[in-house]
Order: C-alpha cells, then structure tokens, then sequence
C-alpha cells in the first residue's frame, strides 16, 4: 500500500493540473483547421499558376476563411493568458527550445501572409471592392498574371502551414512531465487532422456554391458574398471537388494509422506512458476516443466518403460535419486527458 | 560559480508546517496558494508501516523543463545560484510552465504571472538562509552550495543516504531527501 497526503491545495494544480480550459482546445483545433486551408490553398494556388485550374476554386475560399479563423484562434490564445497584458513580450525574444515561442513568430509571419493570399482573388468575387479601391485591383491582377509570383505564394504558404500544423502538436508533446503528451508523433498527427479538418471546410463550403448565382453587390452584401460565392457562375468541377473528398480519405486514413501508432508507442512505453494509455483506453475518457473520435470522426467518414466517390451513395454533408467534430474531438481529448496524465512513481524504495 | 540546493533530513522532518508558514509570511504569497507544503507518504500493511514527511518545493532542476518551455525567457536559471526563477514582467501567463513541471510546484498568482519557489534568494544574497530553513525547530533543512565539497549540503550528500523526487522524470531537482 502506498498512501500519499499533501498539504498543497493550489487552484488549477490540485488535485490534478487543470490550467487550460475550453481556449486552447479550440485554438489548436483551429490553428490546425488554418494549417490545413494554408497547405490544401497553396495547392490550389499552385494549380492555378500552372494553369490546371483556371478558375482556381478553393485558392480564394481557403485563404480568407483561414484569416478568419486565425483572428478567432488568436483571440481564444490572447483570452486564455493569465497576464494578458504582458503579451508583447512574447514579441521580445526568440526561444530556440520553446515551441510556443517559435509559434507566436509563425503566427506572426502567418498572419499578413493570408491576408495577402485572401486580398489577390478578392477583387474578383468582390465587384464592389474592385471598384472602390482599384489599386487593390490593379495589384492583384498584377499578381494572378505572374505565375512565379503565384508559386512563390504557392509554397509559401504550403511550407508555414506545415510549420503550424505540427507546432500545434509539438507544444504540448515537449512537456516531460505529461507523458500523454510526450510523444513525437503528435506533431504530425495534429498536422494530420488539421488537414483532414480543412478539406472538410473546403467541402462544406463548396456545397455552397450554387451554380448561375448573380454575384451579390454593395458594401455587405458583396462581402459576405465573396465568402460564400464561387468565383465565375458555376460549381467547382466534379473532379476538383472529388479530388478533395479523395485527399480527405487519404489524410483521414493517415491521421487512423497514426492514431494507432500513438497507442502502440504509449503501452510499450513507460509506466507513465502506459497509465496514460490507459486514460484513452478505459474511464473518463474512452468514450469521447472511441466514440466521438475513432468511429464517428474518422471510420464513418472515411467509410460514407468512399461510398460517395463508388457511387453507392448520394454526395452529403455528413461525412464533412463529424470530420469537423472528430477534429475538435482529438484536441479536446489531449489537452483535457493530457492534463490528468502524470509521472507514475515507479520505483518503490 | 555556486549551485545551489538542499538537504532535507526526513528522519528529523515531523511535518510541523513551520516551513509553510514562514515562507508564506516571508514571500507573502497569496491565501489559498502555496510555493512549499509537506507529504506524508505511508508504505506497506499495518502493523508493518514506514512513513516519510517531506518539505516539498521547487526543485530547482538541472535539466530544468519549465525554462525550457517558456516562450518569453521570464522562467530563467539565474547566474546566482544556478536557481530557477520566474521574472514576472515577462510573464505572459500562459501556463506552460505550470504543465512542464512534474512536481506541480508552479502556480498561477492571482495577479496573473507564474510564481513558485525562489529559494529566498533575496535572502540569501544578504548571507541569510532561506525562510523555511532559518525557522525549522528540528534543523531538518540545510541549504548551500552543491558545488562546494566542503559545504554542509555536500557533506551530508556524501555521507548520506539520499533520494530526489521522480529521478525517472530526468530533471536532475537539486532539493535532496535524505532517508
């Protein structure tokens, strides 16, 4: 027997560490969702400069939805610091062994890149912005017609949204002291997700877009129309929007693989590994990861979107939707379960 | 360069809390909130029991997880001492640091930043020892230089049994108990 009584009764420490609430999960699930609509849009860009997709879909939507998204994911970090107004001095200084410091300057850099990636196409859905202010006109035409710009926007963006993808994991997997956390391959693993999270955007989105729909004009109608309305008057291409449920398959069976990988690596590891394999496997948490993630986030959508691309089934938004849930599910889970794991007192002295 | 630590003798400790309190009043940490604290851990079957009280606190590691992890440079090691300090003008309060650490000796100070353990450093550049040591009715605590052979810590290190909190972590804590 072993029985163990302290004095120490801190907030958020005692009896288990409870210092992130509901922002971080929803930051990392959306910092994910962006890294995703950063790599799936620098595709689309890249498909467009070489002229494989003259109308270029998802090269406008994945950018300003993603700006949009990271203005709330910023918001969800700045709300869950403790000494908020001290945050300038993130600002201040690079830490080469932290990765919150490193991704404070990816989102930085970030930031005015999908600003500047969402501005070059938005001329075009936006009549009335092109109007008003033709500069922005002239230098986005600028820009669509010079392909060695386009790549270099291209890869730009492809290469810090893989940078912010695995940031994400990589935050908590450096904490020795979670061993839930403490595994490397959380990193790609979010990256996965967050992949899979944005094609899935992509195609709620694309279900949107409803052919020979007049391109709404004016200041508010125009812009939520940029948001929601295709580029020209007709639908993605039934290829370009097979083409994403086909990746989408592709990361969501990538994300199932390294899923298990991750609960191999725990339960062949150490005691600490082990007991927080077990807070996945049984208790509080089993059902939110077998039921929530594993089945309804990952096997069902993968099982309905390959159906939808044999024609078994009609195409619907379902398999989109719990990808989105699956997805929020998986950072919920590792921050919450994370959390609670802890070093396990192995030796007895 | 001094490195400091200390030796808590767990076979005089009987868990009085003098410890406690003096570092609250010292530190004035806020009610409710805690920078030391005491276990006691009991093993085996009645009537066979051993029990161990320990004054706990940051360890102030070697190999230290929550510098590591702090996106600002506010958790630092300091030159004096090779101690483990938090600058709270450059905490930004995002908990990192309180995660990192395995023994749970951060917390998050009402007024925002991360507070732990200091070793009373403003006490010991004065010459003094810290709080919790100074007040202890059993002289169960020595602090000192780890890095001096002729330091009382040192000395009991090298004639003593001793144990660190979760060695298996990998932090090297320079707060040794000795058994």
């Amino acid at each position: 027997m072993l029985e163990i009584t302290t004095t120490r009764h801190n907030p958020l420490v005692d009896p288990h560490l409870a210092v992130w609430s509901w922002e971080i999960p929803l930051y990392l699930f959306v910092g994910g969702i962006v890294a995703g609509l950063m790599i799936l849009g620098g595709v689309a860009l890249l498909r467009l400069a070489r002229g494989e997709d003259p109308k270029g879909y998802f090269s406008l939507h994945a950018p300003i939805t993603a700006f949009m998204l990271l203005n709330l994911g910023m918001l969800a970090l700045f709300l869950d610091l403790a000494h908020k107004l001290y945050v300038w001095a993130v600002y201040l200084t690079l830490q080469p062994l932290a990765p919150m410091s490193w991704g404070s300057w990816v989102l930085i850099i970030v930031y005015p890149l999908l600003l500047v990636s969402a501005l070059i196409r938005l001329p075009e859905a936006w009549p009335w912005l092109a109007q008003r202010v033709p500069l922005l006109a002239r230098w986005s035409d600028a820009l669509l017609a010079s392909s060695r710009a386009l790549r270099a926007l291209a890869w730009t963006n492809i290469v810090l949204g893989v940078a912010l993808g695995i940031y994400t994991g990589i935050l908590l997997s450096t904490m020795v002291a979670r061993p839930l956390w403490n595994v490397s391959i959380l990193g790609p693993l979010f990256l996965v997700s967050g992949l899979s999270a944005g094609a899935a955007l992509l195609h709620l989105m694309a279900a949107l877009m409803r052919p020979q729909r007049p391109a709404p004009q004016g200041p508010i109608a125009g812009a939520i129309g940029a948001l929601i309305q295709p580029l020209g008057k007709e639908p993605p291409a039934k290829e370009t929007a097979n083409a994403l449920i086909r990746a989408d398959i592709g990361f969501l069976a990538v994300e199932l693989l390294m899923l298990g990988l991750l609960l191999i690596g725990l339960v062949t590891s150490s005691a600490s590994h082990a007991a927080a394999f077990e807070l996945l496997m049984s208790g509080k948490f089993a059902f939110a990861f077998w039921g929530v993630l594993v089945a309804l986030g990952i096997v069902i959508p993968l099982a309905l979107q390959g159906l939808e691309l044999a024609h078994r089934i009609p195409h619907t938004l379902v398999p989109a939707v719990l990808v989105l849930i699956g997805g929020y599910t998986l950072r919920w889970l590792m921050v919450n379960a994370g959390q609670m794991s802890q070093i396990v007192q192995a030796a007895v002295r | 360069m001094a490195r400091f630590g200390m030796v808590i003798d767990t076979r005089k400790c009987v868990g009085c809390m003098d410890c406690v309190v003096a570092c609250q009043t010292e530190n004035d940490v806020p009610v409710g909130y805690a920078r030391d604290w005491i276990t006691t851990e009991v093993r085996g079957e009645f009537p066979n029991l051993t029990m161990e009280i320990r004054s706990e606190r940051c360890n102030h590691c070697d190999n230290p997880p929550c510098v590591y992890c702090c996106p600002t440079g506010a958790s630092h090691v300091e030159d004096f001492g090779k101690t483990v300090q938090v600058n709270a003008n450059r905490c930004i309060g995002c908990k990192a640091c309180v995660s990192a650490c395995p023994y749970g000796a951060r917390f998050v100070h009402p007024k925002g930043y991360a507070d732990k353990c200091t070793f009373c450093l403003h006490r010991v550049k004065e010459g003094k020892d810290p709080a919790c040591v100074s007040v202890c009715p059993t002289h169960c605590m020595v602090f000192g230089d780890l890095d001096d052979p002729a330091s009382e810590a040192s000395r009991l290190l090298r004639t003593r049994k001793w144990h660190t909190l979760l060695p298996e972590a990998g932090t090297k804590p320079r707060v040794f108990y000795l058994t």
